[in-house]
C-alpha cells in the first residue's frame, strides 16, 4: 500500500489536499497588464495574451510545466545512473574479471564516452521510441516493453471503471447520511482500507478465492492471443486488489469535495429560495463539485498506475511493474531506465490532467471579465 | 485532556502501538525461540507446538515476528525522524526567509515529488548498494519532500499571520520567529503528520522488503517475512498473512491516534485546543 | 394596517459543543415579539452575538448550522411557520419572504449567469414565467441603477463589483414581488461612498414595490435611514422597541442612548507644529510591478496624532508597512526625528524599532495564541530593555493596571478574553516598548461601537500622559473627528488632502473628500434624503 497511499494527505486533511490542488492561479490575483515599468516587445505581447485569454495562457502554462517536468525527470533518471558507486562494468563481471573484459564490456554499453554525450544519445532514441537494449538479455527493451505496457494498462482500466463509479458513489452516500451510521460506518472502513498494504489485500484475496474456493487461477497469466473472457477472469483478483486499494482515499476525498460544496453560501440561498433538495444538488451544487471530484479522480488514477508495481509482483503478472521489480534485482540499467521513465510520465501527464480540469471548471477563468 | 474524552477508538490504536512498542523493546525475553534459529519443519501450522506455526525454512513465526519489529520500527522510525527534521528545518526556512531560497527549494521539491515515490526508489535501490544507512537515506529524502510540503503550507499560513509580522518588526531574529511564534502553532497538525509518515514509512519498507529491495536477509523483518511465505499461499498456508496482517494491523493503530489528533486540532484562532 | 408578520415570544436555541465537555444548550434569541405592517420596515439592531440575524431568519423559519426555533409562533399573513413541513416552508421561501445576505459575493453561485439566478425563484414557484420574469429583472436592475440593465443579466457573479453584487441580490429577492424581504447586513462589507448608493437603492425600492422589511444591521445610523420600526436587541433580548424616530430622538434605555451617542469624543486640535517627529517625503511603494503609493508626503509633530483616512485599496496599509520598513519605498524618504530611516527592517538599529510600535486591527491574529498575556506583554521587555522574572512580571502587572485589565489575566491565553480585552492587550504591548510613535491601523473598525469608543478613549489618556503620537489609520470619519489633530485623505495611492483636521474636514473640498464627508450616515432621521436631493440639485446645476 506504501506507493499508493504514501502521497496522499492523512483522513482528515483530504479537504485541505485538494482544495490546494483545485484552486490554480486566478486572473484576480495576476498583475493587471497595463502597469508602466518598461517591457520589451515579447513581454508586452505575452502579457497582453495573458490578459485577454486568461484560460488559455494557463493551459499553455500547465503544459509548458509539465514538459519541462518531464525533462527534468529523464535527466534525473540518467543522473540516478552515473552516480554509481564504482565502475559499473566491474561490478557486473564481479571482482575476477579481467581488465580487457572490463574494458571490452565498458565500450559495448557505450561507458566509455562522456556522460553528456550517452544522455543527448539516451533522450534521443527515447523521443524516436528507441529505450536501448537490455544488458541483461541484450534485447530491444521497447519491444519487451509493449506487451507488458499494454497489459498493464488493462489491469489498470478495469480497475479504474470498477473503482471510480464505486468510490463516488459511496462518497455520495457519506455526505447524503452524513454524521449518522452509515457515514461512520464507511469513514471507519475506508480508514481501515488505506492503511492496508497492497501484497496483504492480494494474497488474503488468493488465499479466499483462488485456493479455498478456487474460482480463479493464480498466478494471474496472460498471453498474447489469449481470449478477451478468459483474460478478464485471469485478472479479477489483481483488478479487485488495485479496486480495494484506490478506493477508500478516492471515497474520502470524494466526500470532502462534496461536503465542501454543501456549505457554501450559494447553497444556503438556494435553500432560501425554498428550491427542492433535487434541484439544489443538480443544479447549484453538482456543476462546482464536478470539477473538484474530476480531479480527484484523475490523482487517484495517477497513483494507481503506480499501486500497479506491487500487485503485479503478487499475482506474478506480466506487466510493467513485474519487468522493472526483475530489473532492478539484476540491475538491468536500460530496462529501469525506461520503466521508470514510462511511470514517471504517466503519473505526470494524470497529475497534468487534474489541474487542467481544475483550472478549465473554474467560471472565472471560463468567463473572463 | 480526561481520558474518557478519547474516543473507543484511539484507545484501541494506543494499545496496539504499546504492543509493538514492548515487542520492540523486550524483544529477546518475549521471542520463545532465536530470530535465526531453525526449530522445526516448514510451514507448520498455527496453533501446534508453536504458536503461530513455522516458516519457509521451519524458524518459529512468532519469534520472527518479534525480532521483526524490532527491525521494521527502527528502521522505519529512523527514516521518518531524518525526513521529518530534513522537511521541518528546510520548510520553515522556505516560509520564514522567502525569496530565492523558497523558490529554490519549492522547485526542486515539484521536481522530486513529480516522480512517484515507489518508482524513484526502485531507481535509486538499483544503483546503490544495498546498505541499511543506504536504504534509511533514500527513504528519509523521498519521505521529506511529503513534509516539506505540509511544513511549507502550514508555515506560510502562520508566516502571514500579524502576531509574526509585529515579531518581525520588533526585530525578532529568523530563529525566534521559527521556535517560538511558528513552531507552538504548528505543533498540532505536525505531530499528526509524524504519526502519517511513521506508518506510511512501515507501510514503505515493507513494500521494499517484499519486492526483494528492503531489509535482506536473514535479518527478520516483516515485509521480508511476507517475500519469505508467499509461494506457501498456493500450498493453502498463510504464513505470509500473519506479518502481512501484523503490518496493516501497526498501520492501522497508528491511522487511528492520528485521525483522533486530526479532529481534536482547533484552528489557530481557538485558543489552546 | 394589516398586520403581516406577527413573531411572539420567540425563542432561538442551539447546541454548541465545548471541547472536552459534554455538549449544552444555549439560547441565542430569548422571548422576542414584533409584528410588521404590509409596506413598513423593521429594523434590528445590536452588537454581534445580539441575535439579530438569527431572528431575520427566523422569518423564513430557517436556522444556521444547528439553530432551531425551540419556542414561541411566527405567524405570516396567517400562517403559523414554526409548524410547516418541508414542502409548506419551500412555498414560503423565495416566494412569500426574501432573504439578501451580508455577502452577495459568496451567496451567488459562481457557476451560473447572475440573470439566471436572479429569475430562479419566481419561475420554480410559478410565479411568472420566464420572459415575464426576465423583463421584470431588466426594469428592476434600473430601479437599482445597474449599468446596462438590458444585458446585467448574462454577467457572471464574478465580473461584477461588490456593491453592483449586492444590488442584483436585492434584485433577486424583490423579484417573485414577496410579501417581506430580510435584508442581513446588506452594506456592512461595502467602502462607505458605495454604501450610499447601495442604501438608496435599497431604500428606493422598498418605497416603488410596497414591500415589507426587516434590515438587520449593527449600525444605528444606517438603520435610522431606511427603518420605520427599530428594535434594539442584546444578548438575545430586547432592549428597546418603537417608531424609528422615538429610538433616535427619544431613547429610554441607556444602552440606546449609549448606542444613540456613540462616537460623541471630541479631542481639542492641537495647534503646534514646530516639533516633528516624522515626516514622509514624496514616498513612492508598491508590490512588484504594481504601484500602490505615488509621491506620498505627510507629517506628524510629536505629541500628535494624523489620521489617515480612506477606502480599502487607497493605500493607507501600504503607507503603515513602508513607517515600519516591512516594505521599502522605490523613492523618497522616511525621516524620524529629523533623520533618515533605513528604508529597509533589517537596516534599522534596535533603538529605531523600538520606537515605532504598531496596533493591528484583529487583535485575535496580532497575538500568539499559544502565548500567555504575560508573555505577550513581557516580550517587549526583555527585547528592548533585558528585564527578567521577576521584575518583568512586576512591570508587565503594571502596564495591565494601566490598560484597565487589573490582576488575573497575566496568565491567561488570548483566546480567553473578549475583542476590547485582547485590543487592550495589544496596546500595552506597544506601549511596554515606550515608544515615541505607534502605528494604529483599524484597531477599532472589528470592535462593537461601544467597546471601540473605550478603546479610543484609553489611546487618548495614553497619549496625554506619555506624548506618544499616533499615526492613526481608519476608513471611519468619526473616529477621525474623535482623535485626530490632522488629516491625510487618501485616495487610490495619493493622498489628496493633508492638514490639520479643522481645515481638512471644513469646506471648500475637493470632489473626494467632500463624496466621502457626505457618505458617512449620520445619526439622525431623513439624512439619505438631503444628500440624495443635494446630489440632485448639483447634477440638475451641472
Amino acid at each position: 500500500m506504501a506507493v499508493t497511499q504514501d502521497d496522499r494527505a492523512p483522513a482528515g486533511a483530504a479537504g485541505t489536499d485538494l482544495a490546494a490542488a483545485a484552486s490554480p492561479v486566478l486572473p484576480a490575483d495576476l498583475p493587471p497588464p497595463a502597469t508602466l515599468s518598461p517591457l520589451s516587445a515579447p513581454v508586452v505581447a505575452l502579457n497582453d495574451f495573458r490578459g485577454r485569454h486568461p484560460l488559455a495562457a494557463l493551459l499553455l502554462q500547465r503544459i509548458g510545466l509539465s514538459v519541462v517536468l518531464l525533462f527534468a525527470v529523464s535527466l534525473l533518471i540518467f543522473l540516478g545512473v552515473e552516480a554509481l558507486p564504482g565502475d559499473f562494468a566491474q561490478t557486473y563481471l564481479g571482482q575476477s574479471a579481467t581488465p580487457q573484459a572490463v574494458a571490452n564490456i565498458r565500450a559495448q554499453l557505450g561507458l566509455d564516452q562522456p556522460a553528456v554525450t550517452r544522455y543527448l544519445s539516451w533522450l534521443g532514441g527515447v523521443l524516436e521510441g528507441d529505450f536501448g537494449k537490455s544488458w541483461a538479455s541484450g534485447q530491444s527493451v521497447t519491444s519487451q516493453i509493449a506487451g507488458r505496457l499494454g497489459n498493464t494498462l488493462f489491469l489498470a482500466f478495469f480497475a479504474a471503471i470498477i473503482s471510480v463509479p464505486l468510490a463516488v458513489g459511496l462518497g455520495m452516500v457519506a455526505v447524503l447520511y452524513r454524521n449518522r451510521f452509515p457515514d461512520r460506518l464507511i469513514n471507519v472502513l475506508s480508514l481501515g482500507a488505506i492503511s492496508l498494504p497492497e501484497f496483504f489485500v492480494g494474497y488474503l484475496l488468493i488465499l479466499f478465492f483462488g485456493i479455498q474456493l478456487g474460482w480463479v487461477s493464480f498466478p494471474s497469466t496472460v498471453y498474447s492471443g489469449m481470449p478477451f473472457l478468459a483474460r478478464l477472469q485471469a485478472v479479477a483478483l489483481p483488478v479487485a486488489t488495485l479496486v480495494l486499494v484506490v478506493l477508500a482515499h478516492m471515497m474520502r476525498m470524494t466526500r470532502a469535495a462534496i461536503l465542501n460544496v454543501m456549505s457554501s453560501p450559494y447553497i444556503e440561498t438556494a435553500e432560501l429560495k425554498g428550491l427542492g433538495a433535487f434541484r439544489i444538488i443538480a443544479r447549484h451544487a453538482a456543476p462546482n463539485a464536478l470539477a473538484p471530484i474530476i480531479n480527484v479522480v484523475a490523482l487517484n488514477l495517477a497513483y494507481l498506475v503506480v499501486g500497479v508495481v506491487v500487485v503485479e509482483v503478487v499475482f506474478v503478472y506480466p506487466g510493467m511493474g513485474q519487468y522493472m521489480v526483475d530489473a532492478v534485482t539484476v540491475r538491468d540499467m536500460p530496462v529501469v531506465q525506461a520503466c521508470g521513465l514510462i511511470f514517471a510520465a504517466v503519473y505526470i501527464v494524470l497529475n497534468m490532467i487534474a489541474d487542467i480540469l481544475g483550472i478549465v471548471a473554474n467560471p472565472r477563468l471560463r468567463h473572463p471579465r | 485532556m480526561r481520558a474518557r474524552d478519547i474516543p473507543l477508538s484511539a484507545w484501541i490504536g494506543m494499545a496496539g502501538i504499546a504492543i509493538v512498542i514492548i515487542a520492540v523493546l523486550f524483544a529477546p525475553l518475549l521471542a520463545p525461540h532465536g530470530e535465526r534459529e531453525i526449530v522445526g519443519d516448514i510451514w507448520q501450522p498455527v496453533g501446534g507446538d508453536f504458536l503461530l506455526g513455522t516458516d519457509n525454512l521451519g524458524r518459529d513465526l512468532l519469534s520472527r515476528l518479534i525480532y521483526g519489529a524490532r527491525t521494521t520500527v527502527s528502521v522505519a522510525l529512523a527514516a521518518t525522524v531524518l525526513s521529518f527534521s530534513l522537511g521541518m528545518i528546510l520548510s520553515f526556512t522556505a516560509a520564514v526567509v522567502r525569496g530565492w531560497t523558497d523558490q529554490g527549494l519549492s522547485r526542486l521539491n515539484d521536481l522530486l515529488m513529480s516522480i512517484p515515490t515507489l518508482i524513484f526508489a526502485l531507481v535509486v535501490l538499483a544503483v546503490l548498494p544495498q546498505k541499511m544507512w543506504i536504504l534509511v537515506l533514500v527513504m528519509a529524502v523521498l519521505d521529506s519532500t511529503r513534509v516539506f510540503r505540509l511544513g511549507r503550507a502550514v508555515a506560510t499560513d502562520i508566516a502571514v499571520m500579524d502576531f509574526v509580522e509585529a515579531a518581525r518588526v520588533r526585530g525578532e531574529g529568523t530563529i525566534w520567529i521559527i521556535f517560538r511564534e511558528i513552531l507552538p502553532n504548528a505543533l498540532s497538525p505536525l505531530l499528526a503528520e509524524f504519526g502519517l509518515r511513521f506508518a506510511f514509512a512501515v507501510l514503505f519498507l515493507s513494500t521494499l522488503s517484499f519486492l526483494g529491495l528492503g531489509i535482506q536477509p536473514p535479518a527478520a523483518d516483516w515485509g521480508g517475512m511476507v517475500k519469505d511465505n508467499k509461494d506457501g499461499i498456493i500450498f493453502g498456508v498463510p504464513a505470509a498473512l500473519i506479518p502481512g496482517g501484523a503490518i496493516a494491523a501497526l498501520a492501522i493503530c497508528v491511522n487511528l491516534v492520528v485521525d483522533w489528533l486530526l479532529n481534536r486540532t482547533t484552528s489557530l484562532k481557538g485558543g489552546r485546543g | 394596517m394589516a398586520e403581516l408578520l406577527t413573531v411572539k415570544n420567540l425563542t432561538i436555541g442551539a447546541t454548541s459543543y465545548p471541547p472536552g465537555e459534554p455538549p449544552k444548550d444555549i439560547t441565542i434569541v430569548d422571548g422576542v415579539s414584533f409584528t410588521i405592517e404590509k409596506g413598513r420596515v423593521l429594523g434590528l439592531i445590536g452588537e454581534s452575538g445580539a441575535g439579530k440575524s438569527t431572528i431575520g431568519l427566523a422569518a423564513l423559519a430557517y436556522g444556521r448550522g444547528g439553530v432551531r426555533i425551540t419556542g414561541g409562533t411566527v405567524e405570516l399573513d396567517g400562517t403559523e411557520l414554526t409548524g410547516l413541513k418541508r414542502s409548506g416552508l419551500r412555498r414560503v421561501r423565495g416566494a412569500k419572504v426574501c432573504y439578501v445576505a451580508q455577502s452577495a459575493a459568496a451567496a451567488f453561485n459562481p457557476a451560473h449567469k447572475l440573470g439566471d439566478q436572479i429569475i430562479e425563484a419566481a419561475l420554480r414557484h410559478g410565479i411568472l414565467d420566464e420572459a415575464a420574469a426576465r423583463k421584470r429583472a431588466t426594469e428592476l436592475f434600473g430601479v437599482l441603477s445597474l449599468p446596462d440593465p438590458e444585458t446585467f443579466g448574462d454577467r457572471y457573479p464574478h465580473q461584477v463589483s461588490g456593491g453592483q453584487l449586492q444590488r442584483a441580490m436585492t434584485v433577486m429577492a424583490l423579484l417573485p414581488s414577496p410579501d417581506l424581504i430580510v435584508f442581513d447586513e446588506p452594506t456592512t462589507a461595502l467602502d462607505v461612498t458605495t454604501q450610499i448608493d447601495v442604501l438608496a437603492a435599497i431604500k428606493h425600492a422598498i418605497e416603488t414595490t410596497h414591500t415589507a422589511a426587516i434590515y438587520v444591521t449593527h449600525d444605528l445610523a444606517v438603520v435610522a435611514q431606511i427603518a420605520d420600526d427599530i428594535m434594539v436587541l442584546r444578548h438575545g433580548k430586547t432592549v428597546e422597541y418603537g417608531t424609528a424616530e422615538k429610538i433616535i430622538t427619544r431613547p429610554d434605555e441607556t444602552y440606546t442612548r449609549d448606542l444613540v451617542s456613540v462616537r460623541s469624543i471630541t479631542h481639542p486640535e492641537a495647534k503646534d507644529q514646530s516639533d516633528r517627529l516624522l515626516s514622509i517625503e514624496r514616498v513612492d511603494a508598491g508590490y512588484g510591478r504594481i504601484q500602490v503609493l505615488e509621491e506620498v508626503s505627510v507629517h506628524l509633530p510629536k505629541g500628535q496624532t494624523l489620521a489617515v483616512v480612506g477606502e480599502s485599496g487607497s493605500g493607507k496599509s501600504t503607507l503603515a508597512r513602508v513607517i515600519t520598513g516591512l516594505l521599502p519605498p522605490s523613492s523618497g524618504t522616511v525621516r524620524f526625528k529629523g533623520e533618515a530611516l533605513p528604508a529597509a527592517l533589517s537596516g534599522r538599529s534596535r533603538e529605531q524599532l523600538r520606537q515605532i510600535q504598531m496596533i493591528y486591527q484583529m487583535a485575535d491574529t496580532a497575538m500568539n495564541p499559544r502565548h500567555t498575556i504575560g508573555q505577550i506583554i513581557g516580550r517587549p521587555l526583555t527585547f528592548y530593555f533585558g528585564l527578567r522574572g521577576a521584575k518583568k512580571r512586576e512591570r508587565v502587572q503594571e502596564l495591565l493596571d494601566h490598560i484597565e485589565l487589573g490582576k488575573g489575566f497575566i496568565d491567561r491565553y488570548p483566546a480567553e478574553l473578549s475583542g476590547g480585552q485582547k485590543q487592550r492587550v495589544a496596546i500595552a504591548r506597544a506601549i511596554a516598548a515606550e515608544p515615541e510613535l505607534i502605528l494604529c491601523d483599524e484597531p477599532t473598525s472589528a470592535l462593537d461601537p461601544l467597546v471601540a469608543d473605550g478603546i479610543l478613549k484609553l489611546l487618548l489618556r495614553l497619549q496625554e500622559e506619555t506624548h506618544v503620537s499616533y499615526v492613526f489609520i481608519t476608513h471611519d470619519i468619526a473616529t477621525v473627528r474623535a482623535i485626530a489633530d490632522s488629516v491625510a485623505v487618501m485616495f487610490k495611492g495619493r493622498v489628496v488632502r493633508f492638514g490639520p483636521k479643522s481645515d481638512v474636514l471644513a469646506p471648500p473640498f475637493d470632489d473626494y473628500t467632500d463624496l466621502l464627508l457626505k457618505s458617512v450616515p449620520e445619526m439622525r432621521l431623513g439624512w439619505l434624503e438631503e444628500v440624495l436631493s443635494e446630489r440632485k440639485m448639483a447634477a440638475a446645476g451641472n
